[in-house]
C-alpha cells in the first residue's frame, strides 16, 4: 500500500477525514407537504402552506421518504432503527421560515454501516458510516439580484434529505473523493438519491485535520456545501497545506467553519456570529416517534437490486477482469447492465477493454451519454465475436466501430460491405512480402547485416500494402522465416 | 438546575426575543422558580422505566408520496412586505 503521509518542512504528517453528505431524496412530494419536491419550477412554486411555515400548518411525513431512508441504510450495510425521533434545530435565516428545521439528533433512523472505497490504484477498503439520518432540506437565497436585498425562493424549503456522517477515516483527499463517488453510485443504484451535483442533489462538507503519525487527532475545520468531486479534493488538499504551515510555524488550529471559494480553489473562514452553532435541538412536539415494522425492513431489503460491489466481485472473480475496469464499469449501474449483455457469449476481458477504452473514449470526445449511444451491447458483443474468431483485426475493428458509433450498423455487415475481412490466406500474404522485399532489397540486406529494428518496417509494408487487412500475426510468421531463413 | 441573567439575556437572543436589560433578573427568578418546581419530578425513580414519548400509543401516522399541494404562490406570498418575480424579497442576508 502506498503511504498517505504528507510531507512537511519539519516531517510527515497524516491527514484525517470525516465527511458529511447531504443526499436529496428521490420523491414526488416533499418529507412534511404535499408540494412537489422537483427541481427546477418557477420561483416558490413548489411551496405548500407548510413549508411557508404558515401558524397552525402541521407536518406529515411522507412514507417513500421514510422507506428511500431504509434502503440506502441497507446499501451502506448499516443498522435500521425501526424507532427514531425527529428534532427541532434552531437557528434564524431568510430561507428556513420555521425558524427551526425538522432533523433527526439522538436517535436517527439509520445507525452504523460500512462503505468500500474503490481507489485509483485498484485496491479497496472500508470506510465506517457513523448514521443517516432523514431532515428538511432550507431554501435558496440569491444575493445578486439586488445591491441591498436577498431574493428568496422557498422551492426546496423542506424537501427531503439524508444526511450521512462517515467516520473519520479517510486519509486523503482521493479516498474522500472515492467515498463520495461510491456513494452516489450505491444510491443512483437503489433509486435513492439522482445524484446530481450540479443541481445540489448531492453536497458534501468535509473535516479536515492534521496529526503527526501515530498521535492524537489534531483540531479540525469544517468546509461547507461543496457540490463536485473536483472541489471536494481541492478544499482538502488547501486545508492540508494551510493546516500543516500554521502548525510547523507554532500556531495554532481554530476549529471553525470555512467556506470553499471555487473561483480560487481556496478556503476561508466564515465570518459567524457566537452563537451560530447552539441549536437548541429538542424533540418536536408536532411528531411523534417513527415508528417501522421489521416485516418492511426484510420487505425492502429483498427487493434491493444487485449493488455495484457485487458485481464488482463478480467481473473482477468470475470472469477476471482489473480491478480498475470492474470499478469503471460498475460505477454506474446503466454502464455495468450494458456490460452484462454485450459480453454474455463473448470474451468477457475483450468485452471490458472495448468498452472501457474505444467505447467510453468515443462518448466523452462526442459528448455523448450511454443511453444517448447507437452502439447496442449486443452489437459491441458482436463485433468483439469478429476479433476473436479472427474475422477482423484489432485495427480493422477500430475503423468498423468508428462506423459503428456513427450509424449504430452491425459489425459484420459493415465488414462485408466494406470488404475489411481479414487476410489470413498464407498465400495470399507471401505475394505480399515478396513484393515487398523485392522492392527493398537495400533494407534486405542492412536487417541481415544485423539491424534487428528493421523488422517492425518490413510489418508495417506489407499490412500497408495489404490495406490492414493481413492477418498480423501470420504476417509476422512468414517475414521472420523468409528474412531470418535467407529465403 | 438554574439560570442567570446571563443565561436569560442569551437565550433572548439565539430565540431574537428583545428583553431590555432592566427585565432579566425578573425573569431569570420567575424562570429559576419554574425549574425548581420541575426539579420536584428528579424525586421519581425512574430506573429501567422506558421514557414515554407520548401517551396516546400512536405511532407517527404517515402519508403516501403524492403530489397534493403548492401551485399556490399568491396564498404563499399574501403576507409579504415586499416580493419580486414570485420571490419573497428580505433585507440582504450574505455574509
Amino acid at each position: 500500500m502506498t503511504s498517505n503521509l504528507v510531507r512537511g518542512a519539519t516531517g510527515d504528517w497524516e491527514v484525517v477525514i470525516g465527511l458529511e453528505v447531504h443526499a436529496q431524496v428521490s420523491s414526488n412530494a416533499k418529507l412534511f407537504s404535499g408540494a412537489s419536491a422537483t427541481f427546477g419550477a418557477d420561483p416558490n412554486q413548489n411551496v405548500s402552506l407548510v413549508d411557508a411555515a404558515m401558524p397552525g400548518m402541521l407536518p406529515v411525513i411522507n412514507h417513500e421518504c421514510v422507506r428511500q431512508a431504509v434502503r440506502t441504510g441497507l446499501g451502506l450495510r448499516a443498522d435500521i432503527n425501526l424507532v427514531s425521533v425527529f428534532d427541532r434545530k434552531n437557528y434564524f435565516y431568510a430561507d428556513l421560515p420555521q425558524g427551526y428545521q425538522i432533523s433527526q439528533f439522538k436517535q436517527p433512523i439509520v445507525g452504523e454501516g460500512k462503505l468500500r472505497i474503490d481507489l485509483p490504484d485498484g485496491s479497496s477498503r472500508n470506510i465506517g458510516i457513523e448514521r443517516l439520518h432523514l431532515e428538511q432540506d432550507a431554501g435558496k437565497s440569491m444575493h445578486d439580484q439586488h445591491p441591498s436585498k436577498s431574493y428568496i425562493d422557498l422551492n426546496r424549503t423542506g424537501v427531503a434529505l439524508m444526511e450521512i456522517v462517515s467516520r473519520p477515516d479517510m486519509r486523503s483527499s482521493i479516498e474522500a473523493a472515492s467515498y463520495v463517488r461510491k456513494l452516489r453510485s450505491i444510491m443512483r443504484y437503489l433509486g435513492t438519491c439522482d445524484g446530481n451535483m450540479e443541481e445540489g442533489s448531492l453536497r458534501a462538507d468535509v473535516n479536515v485535520s492534521v496529526r503527526r503519525p501515530g498521535e492524537a487527532l489534531g483540531t479540525r475545520t469544517e468546509t461547507k456545501n461543496l457540490n463536485s468531486l473536483r472541489f471536494i479534493q481541492q478544499a482538502i488538499d488547501f486545508e492540508v497545506v494551510r493546516q500543516i504551515e500554521i502548525l510547523e510555524d507554532s500556531g495554532e488550529i481554530d476549529q471553525e467553519t470555512r467556506l470553499f471559494d471555487t473561483t480560487t480553489g481556496t478556503t476561508r473562514t466564515m465570518r459567524s456570529k457566537e452563537d451560530a452553532h447552539d441549536y437548541r435541538y429538542f424533540p418536536d412536539p408536532d411528531l411523534l416517534p417513527l415508528v417501522i415494522s421489521q416485516d418492511e425492513v426484510d420487505e425492502l431489503a429483498a427487493a434491493l437490486p444487485e449493488l455495484p460491489d457485487q458485481i464488482k466481485d463478480r467481473l473482477t472473480g468470475d470472469y477476471g477482469l482489473s480491478a480498475y475496469d470492474a470499478a469503471v464499469i460498475t460505477e454506474e449501474r446503466e454502464t455495468a447492465l450494458f456490460y452484462e449483455a454485450a459480453s454474455q457469449q463473448h470474451d468477457r476481458k475483450l468485452v471490458a477493454n472495448w468498452m472501457t477504452v474505444e467505447l467510453f473514449g468515443a462518448l466523452n470526445k462526442s459528448g455523448q451519454t450511454l443511453a444517448e449511444c447507437k452502439v447496442t451491447p449486443k452489437r459491441l458483443g458482436g463485433l468483439v465475436g469478429l476479433i476473436s474468431d479472427g474475422t477482423i483485426s484489432g485495427k480493422i475493428a477500430k475503423d468498423v466501430f468508428a462506423v459503428m458509433f456513427e450509424t449504430g450498423g452491425d459489425a459484420a455487415n459493415i465488414v462485408e460491405e466494406k470488404g475489411l475481412k481479414q487476410v489470413s490466406d498464407s498465400g495470399a500474404i507471401e505475394a505480399l512480402i515478396d513484393a515487398v522485399i523485392a522492392a527493398n532489397e537495400d533494407k534486405v540486406a542492412e536487417y541481415r547485416a544485423g539491424k534487428d529494428k528493421l523488422f517492425g518496417f518490413f510489418v508495417g509494408q506489407v499490412m500497408k500494402k495489404s490495406g490492414g487487412q493481413a492477418n498480423p500475426g501470420i504476417v509476422n510468421q512468414i517475414l521472420r522465416t523468409r528474412l531470418d531463413g535467407g529465403g | 438546575m438554574s439560570v442567570d441573567k446571563t443565561t436569560v439575556a442569551k437565550i433572548a437572543r439565539l430565540a431574537r426575543i428583545h428583553v431590555p436589560d432592566e427585565r432579566q433578573q425578573a425573569i431569570a427568578t420567575e424562570l429559576n422558580g419554574i425549574l425548581s418546581w420541575v426539579d420536584e419530578l428528579n424525586e421519581v425513580n425512574t430506573d429501567n422505566v422506558e421514557p414515554l414519548a407520548n401517551v396516546t400509543g400512536h405511532s407517527l401516522p404517515m402519508r403516501d408520496d403524492f403530489v397534493t399541494d403548492g401551485d399556490r404562490i399568491d396564498d404563499v406570498l399574501a403576507n409579504v412586505p415586499e416580493s419580486a418575480g414570485g420571490f419573497f424579497v428580505v433585507p440582504k442576508v450574505v455574509e
